[in-house]
């Protein structure tokens, strides 16, 4: 790893001016995408800005029915909080089925969307709610925040502050993990408001995005035999030495079946 | 840039000046000279590096010795009773042949500690989940589940149970 400067603000407004005056940082948060990066030597910031001594940026409450979970919330204790258990029991299932235990005690949900990792967890249901992504000047609505394979809306020096998911009615998540890095191959999330239903793929494309032949299908019929006859084109999706561009079109109706078996 | 960090390891308060970018498995293998946690991988995926970080599992090479800056940290050498006397744990592993070459087995076993003390009674199932972040090319991961299982046993007050051979 090459050297750096290493700086820990304790405020929201010192993280945002550091990160506007540096002419090379970059936000640390858990680390455990950003770390394994410099190991490699794929990227040499100048400054890192850890984001860990900010007490504004941690946290789930209630928000207008819905949750709001600071930038820097773990995913292990998105997965093992009680109120977001309650309120949105799909998001706790979805942060505890990322990566392993030693991951999830690290990483957290600012972190992981900001980076946009197409086979991550977390897209799939800021999607597939509808979210708002809040950052230190703006709200940015969950459709339009990823852009591309590891590109999001953010501006340059840009920080996720907190993301609001307003609670459905009922909402599920499937994924099918690579077998080796837990990330998901293809994960659906599945949520319902009302008569109105929202399909968000991860894993399958560059960035996550909506099917919106399966949400017509269970807008009609909130089942699972709804879905499991709607089929998604292979084209444009992702094809490497884990999975074909076909083999994930077809994984996309089979976790959608599951993430209607695991609607609660 | 140099920085100095602070951090109480297996109960002992160190202070040392580090080069920003040392690993927290750096400091604890080449500063601190405790060897016991492993690096068995570049990709933060083995696990053989796993040490206790105020209480939680964590990839110590996938972590800053800066970021851990005033916590407490223990290793594996932290575990055993200052006698000598195993943690039922790594007592566990040892009746149970949860190791073979034993390279794995320091970062399974603080694993393993940390399962348990979040959850006192996890079933195979649990086990094996919890044991995703730890890679062993060796034992087949069959006698880890069952020396988990003794070993959870053992840590909630039971006998450690025999092995069947
Ligand atoms: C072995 C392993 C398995 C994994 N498996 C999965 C998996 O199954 N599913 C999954 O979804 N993920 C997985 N991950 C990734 C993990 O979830 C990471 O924690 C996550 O992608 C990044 O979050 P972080 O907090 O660690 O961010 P960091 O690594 O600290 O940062 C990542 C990037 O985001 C930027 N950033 C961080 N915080 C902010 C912010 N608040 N505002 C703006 N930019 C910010 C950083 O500058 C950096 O570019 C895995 C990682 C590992 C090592
Ligand atoms: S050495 Fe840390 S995960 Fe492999
Ligand atoms: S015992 Fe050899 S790697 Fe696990």
């Amino acid at each position: 790893m090459y050297n750096f400067t290493y700086h820990r603000p304790a405020t929201l407004a010192d993280a945002v001016s550091l990160l506007g005056s540096l002419e090379d940082g970059k936000a640390l948060s858990g680390g455990q995408t950003l770390l394994p990066t410099l190991k490699q030597r794929l990227a040499s910031p100048a400054d890192l800005v850890d984001l860990s001594g900010v007490p504004d940026l941690k946290g789930v409450r209630e928000e207008a029915g819905g949750l709001t979970i600071g930038a820097f919330t773990r995913h292990a204790d998105v997965a093992g909080s009680d109120v977001v258990a309650r309120v949105i029991p799909a998001l706790a299932h979805l942060a505890g089925g990322i990566g392993d235990r030693q991951v999830r005690h690290m990483g957290t949900l600012g972190g992981s969307i900001a980076n946009a990792d197409p086979a991550a967890d977390y897209p799939a249901a800021v999607v597939g709610l509808g979210a708002w992504v809040r950052t230190d000047r703006r709200e940015i609505a969950g459709d339009d925040f990823f852009t591309g394979m590891f590109e999001t809306a953010l501006e340059p020096g840009e920080l996720v502050t907190a993301v609001h998911f307003p609670k459905p009615d009922a909402a599920g998540y499937a994924k099918f993990a690579n077998p080796a890095s837990r990330y998901a191959m293809v994960g659906v999330f599945i949520a319902r408001f009302g008569a109105s239903v929202r399909v968000a793929v991860t894993g399958a494309g560059p960035f996550a995005t909506r099917v919106p032949a399966m949400e017509a299908a269970l807008a009609a019929s909130f089942t699972a035999d709804a879905v499991a006859g709607v089929t998604v084109p292979p084209d444009g999706l992702n094809s490497d030495l884990h999975a074909s561009a076909e083999y994930r079109a077809h994984l996309i109706t089979v976790m959608a079946k599951r993430a209607m078996e695991a609607m609660r | 840039m140099a920085s100095t960090v602070t951090l109480t390891v297996n109960g002992t308060t160190v202070t040392r000046e580090v080069e920003e970018r040392t690993l927290l498995v750096h400091f604890l293998r080449d500063i601190l000279h405790l060897t016991g946690t492993h690096i068995g991988c570049d990709t933060s995926q083995c696990g053989a590096c796993t040490v206790h970080v105020d209480g939680r599992s964590v990839k110590s090479c996938t972590m800053l010795a800066v970021q851990a800056d005033g916590s407490t940290v223990t290793t594996i050498e932290g575990l055993a009773a200052p006698d000598g006397t195993l943690h039922p744990m790594q007592a566990a592993f040892r009746e149970h042949h949860g190791l073979q070459c034993g390279f794995c087995t320091p970062g399974m076993v603080m694993s393993a500690v940390d399962l348990v003390r979040a959850n006192p009674t996890p079933s195979e199932t649990e086990i094996r989940e919890g044991l995703e972040g730890n890679i062993c090319r060796c034992t087949g991961y069959h006698n880890i589940v069952k020396a988990v299982m003794a070993g959870a046993e053992a840590m909630n007050g039971g006998t450690l149970k025999a092995a069947a051979e």
